[in-house]
């Protein structure tokens, strides 16, 4: 597990920062109000008292309140999903779990729906979120219930039971759709496409701490994670406390999850995406494929906020409509190869 | 994260004959079946025993009771000296291996990685420092550096089953638990698996395998426990054991027991009267 292969994780590493350390200021300069890479540089080192000019009004305005909130959340949904989508690939042992596809997702979107149909507001700014993680968590438990058995995760079931779980949970978010006025009504919708365009600062706050939390827990258990490709037993018989590991994932998950569906909808396949061509260029080692995914799903979603905004402009493509025309053929692609290993389905 | 679990300790350095592992009275039940049905064994260090009996008897059962996999319905299962489920996975990892029927992996890594997967439990133990060396010299025991690279699941059944007790090995745990190691291997390789589990034996660890080939448990193993329907019919030394009633009736079918033409040691082969 060590030393092995740390040519390509460096790598990749070194080639995910660089993109983006290109992407940010790329991000924050182009727009409606295009301004120079050069100003947003400047405008950052005034802001951090390390010389620089600050910008005209309007430009640090537009930089500050308008880009800057929009490129952070847009980094921490990526690095959410990506994490989500490594640590879950893991848990399940199967490359094709996703939060996206297993329903973990939209059963985070019920709660967050709910949260808005019913004008919910007891936690303030954080209401939103707290929704959404403890409807993902009950999803994640039900999917994790419902598709183990004899300690395996078989492909076809976990998929089968992802269909079955997104059908209600699309039900209930249209029954709490039917349920709303027409004000909530409009925030869901345009909610639910997946965009990053309203973006604010307390936006940022409200979904720091899930995200945050659950970025730092996750490479504590990279390790174990490895190991539990061996199978449950050999994993148990290697030390893992195999049950309280999947619990404390699971729980890492679903805030994950709920981080990155309570600002931006259901945006699918990046979680799936990332952490499987990490896997094809570094190999299966958790150590790098989880802060990498993380990395690697920051860099998409950024690079994909900034295309959805900017391909027609000045109207805005959806960004959850973007990802999921780039991603479906891709979980196809992955469906059909997977397959082909294991010869069928049975 | 604050770590509230403390590190699980090594076991001090085990004496020739030692009991590593034991149960008494055990019985387990799987479902509505009663698979063990009160055994009694010991596993002493610098020893191998081998398990052997008819499809069904409780072989693997017995193997997975004394690996602390299964709670007893009945009875109880001591390893190191200590009830099994009092010991946590990390402790356990240190004190026994287990070779699982069939080796699987949902990733792909390499044999060298799977391998050192075997290291694990040692990580931050001072004995971690000899990490490279114990999956250098199991991988070498085991004939796999050819492969150490490519990735698990590029391999054949006989190459996997000889990466997983590369791992096992690697493990240097005193109390080897393999479950029909040679099931999936060619006659050399049959023979390589067993003179391995003679050395760890000489070395001093305690070696408990199932076998289906007779044969091999009666050239190998310095005891033999034979299990039919959940009870132990019959334990001590191959020569002992092997009696040509006794095999015939649990096996339910003729055997014929013979010392070998040249060396004299025992010969088991099934009756037949072609």
């Amino acid at each position: 597990m060590r030393r092995i292969r740390r040519g390509p994780a460096w790598l990749l590493t070194i080639g995910l920062v660089a993109a983006l350390l290109v992407l940010v200021p790329l991000a924050a300069g182009i727009g409606a109000y295009p301004i120079p890479v050069g100003d947003v540089l400047s405008s950052v080192q005034h802001k951090a008292g390390l010389g620089g000019t600050e910008l005209d009004r309007v430009a640090e305005s537009v930089l500050w309140n308008v880009r800057f909130p929009r490129i952070v959340l847009a980094l921490l949904v990526g690095a959410s999903l990506g994490c989500a989508g490594a640590l879950m690939q893991g848990v399940f042992g199967n490359p094709l779990a996703e939060p996206g596809t297993i329903g973990v997702s939209l059963g985070a979107a019920v709660g967050a729906v709910a949260a808005i149909a019913l004008g919910l507001n007891f936690l303030g700014n954080w209401t939103l979120p707290a929704m959404a993680f403890v409807a993902g968590l009950c999803t994640v438990l039900l999917v994790y219930a419902m598709s183990r058995a004899g300690g395996r995760t078989e492909v076809v079931t976990l998929i089968l039971t992802g269909i079955a779980v997104n059908a209600f949970c699309g039900a209930l978010v249209g029954l709490f759709i039917f349920l709303a006025d027409t004000a909530a009504v409009n925030q869901i919708t345009f909610w639910q496409l997946g965009s990053l365009s309203q973006a604010t600062w307390p936006k940022v706050l409200a979904v720091l701490p899930c995200a945050a939390a659950g970025l730092l827990l996750a490479p504590l258990y990279s390790r174990r994670l490895d190991l539990l490709a061996l199978g449950d037993r050999p994993a148990r018989h290697l030390g893992v406390d195999v049950e309280r590991l999947r619990i404390v994932l699971i729980l890492v998950v679903a805030l994950l999850t709920a981080a990155a569906v309570s600002v931006s909808g259901v945006i699918g396949f990046v979680g799936l995406v990332v952490p499987h061509l990490l896997r094809m260029a570094a190999g299966p080692g958790h150590r790098f494929l989880i802060p990498g995914s993380a990395l690697g799903g920051a860099v998409v979603l950024l690079g994909a906020d900034l295309a959805a905004r900017t391909l027609a402009a000045p109207a805005e493509l959806p960004l959850g409509v973007l990802t999921a025309l780039v991603g479906s053929p891709f979980f196809f692609w992955l469906l059909r190869r997977t397959r082909r290993k294991q010869g069928g389905w049975a | 994260m604050i770590r509230l679990r403390t590190r699980a300790v090594p076991p001090p350095p085990v004496t020739p004959g030692e009991v590593l592992a034991e149960t008494e009275g055990l019985r387990v039940r799987l479902g509505a079946r009663e698979v063990l049905a009160g055994v009694d064994v010991t596993v002493r260090a610098g020893e191998v025993l081998a398990l052997v009996g008819p499809n069904g008897a409780g072989k693997s059962t017995l193997l997975s009771a004394l690996a602390a996999d299964l709670t007893a319905a009945e009875g109880v299962v001591r390893i190191h000296g200590r009830p099994a489920a009092q010991w946590s996975a990390p402790e356990l990892a240190l004190r026994r291996a287990v070779l699982p029927q069939s080796a699987a992996l949902s990733f792909p890594f390499t044999v060298e990685e799977v391998v050192r997967m075997g290291r694990a439990p040692w990580a931050g133990t001072p004995l971690a420092d000899q990490d490279d060396m114990a999956v250098a010299a199991a991988m070498a025991a085991t004939e796999v550096p050819a492969f150490a690279v490519r990735p698990f699941s590029a391999l054949s059944g006989g190459e996997r089953a000889r990466v997983a007790l590369a791992r096992v090995l690697a493990q240097r745990a005193p109390l080897l638990l393999l479950d029909e190691p040679t099931a999936a291997l060619d006659l050399k390789h049959q023979e390589l698996v067993l003179r391995l589990c003679r050395e760890r034996a000489r070395a001093g660890d305690a070696v408990v395998v199932v076998l289906h080939d007779l044969g091999l448990a009666a050239a190998y193993a310095h005891r033999v426990a034979v299990l039919h329907a959940g009870r132990i019919a019959a334990d001590g030394p191959p020569a002992e054991v092997f009696d040509e009633r006794l095999l015939s009736e649990v096996y339910d079918q003729p055997v014929e027991v013979l010392p070998h033409p040249r060396t004299g040691a025992v010969l088991v082969a099934p009756r037949r009267d072609l």
